[in-house]
Parts: structure tokens; sequence; C-alpha cells
């Protein structure tokens, strides 16, 4: 460390950390016999973002699987990347745990280097950038990241969500957003009850709504899980800054959601054939 | 081709320390104080946007008096330090101990091994988990490293703004209280700072994880005159 011939002055953490020799995007060489495998579909994962009157709501479930295997019951999904954003990840979890982390270091870098945040807009490119880092690694180990990024964007005054796609490229959504193999469901749930303007609670419980839904279809999304009193993480971003929502809160709409669901649902012996003997070519589980 | 003079070490040490001094004394004075929440720093600065005082991890503050690009080189240094050790280990192994030391290493290399000194001197503050723990370090421009307790003088008028602090610092100030003890202290007896020329930031452990934050305009009136 040297002023004169210090590594960089730019304000770009991750060639700072090149230029010391800690490639956080190593190149992939082992190639598997020259071809290269298509990434498979993102797995495992619910995460969404819709925007509100103040700002946007993120949300996430809590499973990580590996293979048919659930890996972790208690993964966050749902990150702050600085004050006023927040990005949700779905995707390979170690690169994508990383990739989380280096964008919050990256943001915190410029911020204190040029002694201001950077722009909505910039937040949002320099995440593009690092999704494209990790192209190497998606096409020859498959380890596909693919982050949501949603918050308040302090000059426009209003909530706003980013997409990505392994390739790095970055598309801007106008209302609300799922990825994710579970992400259809959400989107649809969300799509028919979003309108312009919600209130916070409105938001939260569409939220909550799409994540059930999800997970109702989806075998890779966790539901909520209220004997181990594990519950979606969710967070709201607004001029006030990241927020999560708090657990208590969360377990309550939950119950109440399922409780509203037990009491218009049909019971599985109403909808089972009479007879116990299974008819043939039926299905088998 | 001619013969370079002979100067003796002695000489040239002598001169550029003298060289270093005056550069340093050109600029105002600043200084660091711990109070009952954290370290509050203030310094006399004109501008409100070149900076003497800044963030430069969750709970270290650098501040720099003398030659600006000089002293702002050394805090995107700092910055750039403090990051990547945070990345490669975690964050609580970041502690302005160490970068103290790689402060003082740089700064003794370029004085010992350059034309020119650098024409500064700089103060890294660390706010503990409790008062006990909250550290001060003051680096002169050849590298010299003092660890200083309760309060700490940067600049060409230290010695007496330090004497002045010696006799007003108690233990437990509040902020507002700290706040006025540091104005009137860099002042001295025969002026006042005006708010506006003030620079004022807090090392705070009410902050949470970013202790930083700078202290201007209205709450900085405010807490002037409570």
């Amino acid at each position: 460390m040297s002023p004169e011939s210090g590594p960089s002055l730019g304000t770009d953490f991750v060639s700072l950390l090149r230029s010391l020799g800690h490639d956080p995007f190593p190149s992939v060489t082992a190639e598997a016999n020259g071809e290269q495998r298509v990434p498979p579909l993102t797995h495992g994962t619910t995460i969404c973002a819709l925007r509100y009157a103040d700002g946007v709501v993120m949300a996430g479930d809590r499973r990580a699987t590996a293979g048919n295997i659930i890996a972790h019951r208690t993964m966050e999904k749902i990150y702050p990347a600085d004050r006023h954003s927040g990005v949700a990840i779905a995707g390979a979890a170690g690169a994508a745990m990383e990739m989380v982390r280096l964008f919050q270091l990256q943001l915190e870098h410029y911020e204190k280097l040029e002694g201001t945040a950077l722009s909505f807009e910039g937040k949002a490119n320099s995440l593009a950038q690092m999704v494209r880092s990790n192209l190497p690694a998606a096409m020859q180990m498959g380890m596909v990241v693919v982050p949501l990024f949603a918050g308040y964007d302090l000059r426009r005054r209003k909530g706003r969500i980013f997409t990505y796609d392994y390739s790095g490229g970055r598309y801007e959504e106008t209302d609300y957003q799922a990825e994710g193999s579970g992400g259809r469901d959400a989107r649809t749930t969300i799509k028919l009850g979003w309108r312009d303007g919600l209130s916070r609670g409105e938001a939260i419980e569409l939220a909550i709504q799409g994540l059930y839904e999800a997970a109702d279809e989806d075998s890779a999304t966790g539901g909520p899980d209220p004997i181990r009193g594990i519950y979606p993480t969710m967070a709201t971003i607004t001029a006030e800054g990241f927020e999560e929502v708090p657990d208590p809160d969360l377990a309550e709409r939950f119950s109440a959601l399922i409780e509203r669901k037990r009491a218009t649902a049909g019971t599985a012996e109403q909808a089972a054939p009479p007879s116990r003997v299974a008819p043939r070519g039926g299905r088998r589980s | 081709m001619s013969m370079p003079f002979y100067v003796s070490p002695e000489q040239v040490m002598n001169d550029k320390a003298q060289y270093a001094r005056k550069g340093i004394a050109r600029g105002r004075s600043l200084c660091g104080i711990v109070y009952d929440q954290g370290i509050l720093l203030a310094a006399e600065n004109p501008s409100a946007v070149l900076h003497k005082i800044s963030e430069i991890y969750d709970r270290i503050a650098f501040a720099g008096v003398g030659k600006y690009s000089e002293f702002d080189a050394l805090r995107r240094a700092g910055v750039q330090f403090a990051d990547v050790r945070g990345y490669q280990y975690s964050r609580e192994d970041v502690d302005a101990r160490s970068l103290a030391n790689a402060y003082a290493q740089m700064m003794a290399h370029t004085f010992t091994n350059e034309m020119k000194p650098l024409e500064v001197e700089i103060l890294v503050a660390e706010v503990g988990l409790t008062a006990s723990e909250d550290q001060l370090f003051r680096i002169t421009f050849d590298g010299v490293v003092l660890d200083e307790e309760h309060f700490s003088v940067i600049g060409g008028e230290s010695e007496p703004i330090a004497e002045r602090l010696k006799e007003s610092w108690s233990e437990g100030l509040s902020l507002g209280d700290a706040l006025r003890t540091a104005r009137s202290a860099l002042a001295g007896p025969d002026r006042t700072i005006e708010t506006s020329s003030l620079e004022v930031a807090v090392l705070s452990r009410t902050n949470g994880r970013r202790a930083f934050r700078r202290i201007e305009g209205e709450p900085l009136t405010e807490l002037l005159g409570s």
C-alpha cells in the first residue's frame, strides 16, 4: 500500500482485487473435453420483488436443494446491497453468495472512495458486470447465478426492479418480477393481485401469496414451516432504507393465509375415489 | 563530471523535517475527542466538499491535515487496505492498529527514500465496543506512530490546542459538550470558529455496523447551540 504506486486509483473493487492477485472470478480452464455444457435452468428457489406506493418489497423462500435433497432449510436469499437497495439470489448458492458479498463491498468501496453513493442505474450496471464475469463458470460448470436487484431510487423517488440473465443482460421491470424454479407460479399470482399504488401491507400480503403458491407447485421452493418456525424472508426498501419484515409478523400472515386456504379447500377424502382399489393405469406415487 | 557535495544524513533529515513541518503548519489543525458514545472528530475547514475527515471502515475513521492531494491519496490507500483485508478474512479483522502501522511504514518510507517528504499528519481513530477500547493513533510525516488517549490533535498548532484540551476534557462528555470543547480548543481564546467552517464527524457506538456519520447543517447548529 502506497499512495503513488498504489494498486489502483479507480473505484472498482474487483479490479483492485485482481491487481493484488485475488481474482474473484477466475477463468475456468478445466474444459470437459472441449465440449461446452449448456447451463441448466436455475433451480431451487423462488425470489420475487414488487413495486408499491413507498418503494419495493423483496421476498424469497428459504430452501436450498442439492438434486432431490434439501440441503439447507434456512438459506437467506434477500440481502441488503446498501442502504437503499437489495439483492435477491437464485442459482448456484456458493457463487451467488460470493457475488452478493462482492457487490455489497463494491458499493461501499465506491461510496467511501468517492464520498457519494453510486446512482441506482450505476449500481444495476455494476451488478450486470459481475454476472457477466461469472459467465465462464456458468457455461462450463453450470454455476449460474441470476440475481434480482431492487431498491428505492432517491433521484427518481420510486421503487425500481432489475432482472438479469446469466450472460449479464440487464432488464428493468416496471412493476414486479419473480425468478427461480418457482418464479413462474409466484409471478402469475402476483400478476393477478398487482395494481399501481399498493400499500405496504397489501404488497407484503401479495408477496406471501406468491411464495405460497410457488412452494405449492415447485418442490424446490420451501413453503412456510410452522413446526420449525421457518418462514420466507422479506424486506421493504423505501426512502428510509432497507428494512426486514420481522419474523413474527410473517408468521402471523402465513398462518392467516393457511387458515383461509383451509376454510375454502375441499378435503382429500372428498376428492379421492371411494374405492380402496387403485384404478388401473392411474397415477402412482 | 562534477562530484556531488557531501551532505551529512543528519542534515538531509533535518532539512526534510523542516520542509514537512512548514507545509503542515500552513493548514488549520484538527482534533479527535473521546466522548460518551464514541469519538468525535472536528476540523476547521472552510470547504464543504474537500473533506479532511472521512470513513475508512465500519469502526475506523481517517483525518488528515496538510497537503490535500497527499492525505487524500493516503485515505484512498487506507480504504483499499481495509476493504481488501475485510474481504480476505472478515470484517472483524480490520483494525486501526494494523492500519496505523501500514500508514507508518508508508510515510516513513517516503520520508527516507523520496526527495520530498509528505507534508501531512494523520489521525486514525477506531471506536471500540466499550469506551475503554476507543483508540486514537496519530502518525506524523516521518512515520512516527503515537498512541494517544482521550484526545489527539494534529496540525501546525497542535501543541497549544492539546494544552487547552487537557484542561477542558473530562470523562463521559456528551456529544454537544465534546463538540463545544473541541470548537473552543481549536479556536483558542481570541476568536471563534463559524459553524459553516467547521467539519464534524463521529464514530458512534449507536450507529450500527458503520459507525461513521458526518454531522452538518441543521443538526450541527443544534448541537452547538444546546
